[in-house]
């Protein structure tokens, strides 16, 4: 079981979190003109890397924030992790 | 039967207390601390099962949790427990065991017709065997060899027994309490560190408690008392027994599985059977220990060869003798240990030294006491069925290939060593890698993947003096960058007798003429011959050859078999041990339980029940309850021999006809407050918000980016910048976080707060001609008149007293309105609104007459917005705003969701109008079609329609508006029903909508 830092709440185990897919995704803008591609990418397309991944989780049993979690998703190593609009570095 | 193997004076087990114990049906006595093991060779018991495959007898071949054997099944206040290790398990008074995989019994065991039919049933058997037809596997493949395999039978009733789970955070977890586990936690504790110390056995100490050593003057025994005493009174220390650490998972969380009370004849009142511990640690020492690993030879599966290890330790901790004209067949010094203590208890053991000409204290010990002993000599083969008689030995070459005057002579036991293997799984499930030690012929952890360090033998360390003093380092190492105190303590001086050499000698060789069986893995029956043939027939990877052979696939994993097939696998493929590699080690390390797995979410516990407030006057008043997601809700209230049809129908035409009164707490209710409200609002669904007057409740969509329909229901602006959002029940969690989502990622410029106020409100609704006439009489200041309170309209007032909330919207198609008051109100609410609307024969409603009021309505939910369709396939095209943008907007252009087919909401009804549709029915052209019939869609709701007396549905089908009027089919497989039916539209029942604005 995974071992989180919450950046509000600090060190939580995972079952505190929903997991909340990729966090390098991008909403376009609202009344924003855009391609059928452009759309489908955001909506479906997700990379699956192995390795280091931005991905989103909600604290849901603790402090109910987003929050960014970088992780390695073969080793589940987390590097680091980051209130929701902290800017990544 | 006397305890005829049983020493005076020797060992560990309470003399004073004598207990009873029965094994297949025979009584037995062995002393307080015995195991099963222990007790049954006290007894001179040796034949405890059958092997897996071809049914050969089998005794004790261990001592611990290596035991490939003696697996036993045992009954304990009526419940079955299978996979019990006789080795481990402690005996109680009443305890009652039997054999398993055995039929008619143990001694007599029919299924031993494989033995002599072996050459039929090589490695890959099975899957050479039952391959075709395809058809017979279902009725007699599988039968057969189900009735074949197993160990024992699993109980199928309810497990009385409690199961606890405990979640514990420490700054060191040590997983064994062997020489390094102690010396680290001593080392770790008195450096101030939170320390837990974990033992598998019942006694501390490991090695300890059996190897003739001296550390700081004292007896391995006496230190070892000595340590844990001051441990215990440590507060910084949890020392637990009969505990295995099993599991090594992400971020150095281990799962640790405590015994309670297995070893006692019940479970105590206020404990548990077994506690399953979740330990967060800082660091992990694994002090896990080696697995003495045997040596491979003719028949080495006889009952009495056993490890010497094993026969040591029943002498020293047990007191019991496993023979009494012992045979100690070794290629290192530890067999001269289990020797020596023989002789020291009056028996005269013979050893066989594969070794020519070793020499160490231990050896000079030995031929001190005039022990015999043979070097260059092997055993060939064991002798005897059902106990070792005899064995065959003879001189071994040099080159170990050769074998020269054999000869047989008596023995009734054959104790192995052929050196020690590290126990490496919990470092492995870490993560981390393993290295080949030559020096040992073994695997030993290599870099550390997360916070831990193996110590002591587990790391392939077997002189005490060099375990003792790196596991008082590593213990003040990984305790001071935890505690930085600096406190060291000395290392005591430590006295061991025998070396660490071995010889790499393994596996005697066949003599000519003669094919004795040579096992490998001792449960699955994987003998030498076995890989052998797997390895002709092409099988390379390690991997492979496990999978088709079974090599340590038992419930053993191969703890004792492993190095061995390793060894066979490198020698037949002219590799070394390193290049084959090994397979991988997964939790758990030993059988864990079901039910500890499990803990306390078992029946009820298995989730929350959730009860609205007035749930005790649903149950005073005879209601039946439906699941809600985690709430209970009455589904209808029973009145004398009624069921769920005529009670809902009752219910349902009385909303119709006068007024009915619906528990609405579940519904979920969420408060979106701030400035920007009203533009998140208008984001989020698919209708406009911005214009919403303070006081009026509109209706409202809500998508998934993709489109699909999440979730609907209405939002009252409470106040300028306060709305009241309410969902549906199954949706308000995934509502709150998709809400949540948006404010904090995507729009965090928006100034809103999202809180869910389901819980804070109770909630009635009152639906049916009437309720007007009872909401005048419940709040007789307030003007409720279709001006006053008009349709979507929404007014604060008091309810004798308790402030309340009025919402005039309406599920049931009726004038209706939503009353809500604060939880602790609610009872209160109830009882009044019942009260004052007798004289409008109010009745309550439940979930089944809710349903029937939505269906005929035309009103969707749960089961038409199921995660496929859009607002246009529910006739939700009215709220979908084309000026604005929203979330989901985008897809809704994809052309998949403008296709003219795509299926629709319409009403369904019955021709012969008494027929009722099954919901999931098909609807269909022909119903004589070829298979697969073309389906037009499916119903996806049913009801019979209290307004018309007839059964009528909703379903959703292609081009669904188009198809009003025609008579189609609906089909159900399942209920094997076939209904002509005709198409009508959807809003059955006041299609205009007139009686929720009367």
């Amino acid at each position: 079981m995974l071992y989180i830092n919450c950046p509000h709440c600090g060190l939580r185990s995972q079952n505190e979190f929903a997991y909340g897919g990729d966090a390098t995704v991008k909403r376009p803008e609202l009344n924003k003109e855009i391609s059928d591609q452009e759309w489908d990418n955001f909506v479906y397309l997700r990379k699956s890397p192995r390795g280091k991944h931005l991905e989103l989780w909600h604290h849901i049993s603790g402090c109910r924030q987003w929050i960014k979690v970088e992780r390695d998703t073969s080793t589940h190593e987390i590097f680091k992790t980051y209130k929701a609009n902290e800017a990544i570095e | 039967m006397s305890q005829d193997f049983r020493l005076d004076n020797v060992g560990m087990v309470n003399r004073e207390k004598k207990i009873s114990f029965k094994f297949n049906g025979k009584k037995y006595f062995g002393f307080e601390g015995d195991t099963i093991a222990s007790a049954l060779i006290a007894n001179g018991v040796h034949l405890v099962g059958r092997s897996f495959k071809y049914h050969r007898p089998r005794g004790f071949f261990g001592v611990g949790v290596d035991e490939p054997y003696a697996i036993l099944q045992l009954d304990r206040n009526k419940e079955r427990d299978p996979n019990i290790r006789a080795t481990e398990q402690e005996i109680f008074e009443g305890l009652e065991v039997k054999s398993v995989n055995c039929w008619p019994s143990v001694n007599f065991d029919i299924g031993a017709i494989n033995n002599f039919l072996k050459m039929f049933f090589p490695a890959g058997f099975y899957y050479k065997t039952f391959m075709w037809p395809p058809s017979f596997w279902y009725k007699i493949y599988e039968p057969f060899i189900r009735m074949a395999a197993g160990f024992g039978q699993a109980s199928i009733k309810h497990d009385k027994e409690r199961y606890e789970h405990k979640y514990e955070y420490c700054d060191l977890l040590i997983t064994g309490s062997g020489p390094s586990g102690l010396a680290s936690a001593y080392a770790a504790a008195k450096n101030g560190a939170r320390v837990i110390l974990a033992e598998d056995k019942p006694r501390f100490g490991g090695s300890l408690l059996t190897s003739d050593v001296n550390i700081g003057n004292q007896t391995g025994v006496e230190w070892t008392e000595k340590i844990i005493a001051e441990l215990k009174s440590m507060p910084n220390v949890t020392v637990k027994n009969r505990s295995q650490v099993f599991g090594y998972y992400d971020h150095n969380m281990l799962v640790m599985s405590e015994r309670i009370s297995d070893h006692l004849p019940k479970t105590q009142k206020y404990l548990p059977k077994q506690r399953l511990w979740y330990i967060r640690a800082n660091e992990v020492l694994i002090s896990s220990g080696s697995i003495e690993r045997p040596l491979v030879f003719g028949n080495n599966d006889t009952p009495g060869v056993m490890l010497s290890s094993a026969a040591k330790e029943y002498m020293k901790v047990y007191g019991v003798l496993v023979g009494k004209k012992p045979l100690i067949f070794t290629n290192n010094d530890s067999g001269y240990e289990t020797a020596i203590e023989f002789k020291k208890n009056g028996v005269n053991p013979i050893i066989l030294d594969t070794r020519s000409n070793p020499s160490s204290d231990i050896i000079t010990e030995a031929k001190n006491l005039n022990i015999e002993i043979k070097f260059s000599y092997v055993v060939v083969a064991a002798k005897g069925y059902k106990k070792v008689k005899s064995a065959d030995i003879a001189k071994i070459s040099d080159d170990k290939k050769e074998l020269f005057n054999i000869e047989n002579i008596k023995c009734d036991c054959i104790c192995v060593s052929g050196f020690w293997t590290p126990s490496i799984h919990l470092a492995s499930q870490s993560g981390n890698k393993s290295k080949f030690n030559e020096k040992i012929d073994a695997f030993v952890p290599d870099k550390s993947k997360q916070q831990e360090n193996t110590i002591g033998s587990a790391n392939g360390i077997f002189t005490l003096e060099e375990t003792i003093k790196d596991a008082f380092d590593k213990g003040f190492d990984v305790s001071n960058k935890i505690t930085e105190k600096n406190n060291k303590v000395s290392v005591p001086t430590v006295v061991e007798k025998k070396s660490t050499d071995h010889d790499k000698f393994w596996c005697v060789p066949l003599p000519k003429g003669k094919s004795y069986k040579r096992f490998l893995d001792f449960q699955n029956d994987v003998a030498v011959s076995d890989i052998e043939l797997a390895l002709r027939e092409g099988f390379r990877s390690i991997e492979h050859v496990k999978r088709y052979t079974t090599l340590g696939m038992a419930t053993d994993q191969g703890k004792t078999s492993n190095l061995n097939g390793l060894q066979l696998v490198s020698d037949i493929e002219n590799k070394v041990v390193p290049q084959v590699g090994h397979t991988t080690f997964r939790p758990p390390y030993t059988p864990v339980s079901i039910g500890a797995i499990v803990g306390r979410e078992v029946g009820k516990h298995s989730k929350p029940t959730r009860k609205s407030p007035m749930h005790s006057w649903h149950e005073k008043n005879n209601a039946v309850f439906v699941d809600a997601g985690v709430w209970l809700r009455p589904r209808y209230y029973k009145q004398g021999n009624e069921g769920l049809f005529e009670a809902s129908k009752r219910e349902a035409k009385n909303v119709r006809q006068n007024v009915g009164v619906c528990d609405v707490t579940t519904l979920g209710k969420i408060d979106v407050k701030g400035p920007d409200a009203a533009e998140f609002l208008n984001r989020v669904y698919t209708n406009a918000w911005l214009k919403l007057p303070v006081g009026k409740a509109r209706y409202g969509v809500m998508l998934r980016e993709d489109g699909i329909v999440m979730d609907d229901g209405t939002t009252t602006r409470i106040s300028e910048n306060h709305y009241h959002m309410t969902t549906t029940t199954a949706q308000a969690a995934n509502v709150l976080s998709h809400l949540e989502y948006y404010l904090q990622l995507v729009w965090p410029e928006l100034n809103v707060n999202v809180v869910s106020t389901t819980e804070q409100w109770a909630g009635a609704a009152i639906a049916g001609p009437n309720s007007r006439k009872l909401l005048m009489k419940l709040f007789p200041d307030l003007d409720v008149s279709n001006e006053g309170l008009p349709f979507m309209g929404y007014k604060e007032a008091d309810l004798f007293g308790v402030p309340a909330k009025i919402y005039r919207i309406s599920f049931s198609g009726e004038l209706a309105y939503e009353i809500n008051v604060e939880s602790d109100n609610g009872y209160f609410m109830w009882e009044k609104i019942m009260e004052v609307g007798q004289e409008f024969q109010i009745q309550p409603y439940g979930t089944e007459a809710l349903s029937t009021l939505r269906i005929e309505m035309g009103h969707v939910a749960g089961s038409e917005l199921d995660g496929r369709t859009i607002p246009y396939d529910a006739s939700l095209e009215g709220l979908v705003s084309k000026k604005k943008d929203f979330i989901g907007k985008r897809s809704l252009n994809r052309s998949a969701f403008t296709s003219t087919d795509r299926e629709k909401l319409v009403g369904v009804v019955p021709i012969d109008k008494t027929t009722s549709i099954p919901e999931g029915s098909y609807i269909v052209k022909d119903p004589k079609a070829k298979l697969p019939n073309p389906k037009l869609g499916h119903v996806s709701a049913s009801c019979w329609s209290v307004e018309y007396d007839n059964p009528f549905s909703l379903a959703i089908i292609k081009d669904g508006k188009n198809m009003i009027g025609q008579k189609l089919f609906a089909m159900s497989p399942l209920k094997n029903k076939t209904i002509p039916v005709e198409i009508v539209s959807s809003h059955y029942v006041d299609p205009e909508g007139k009686r929720v604005r009367s």
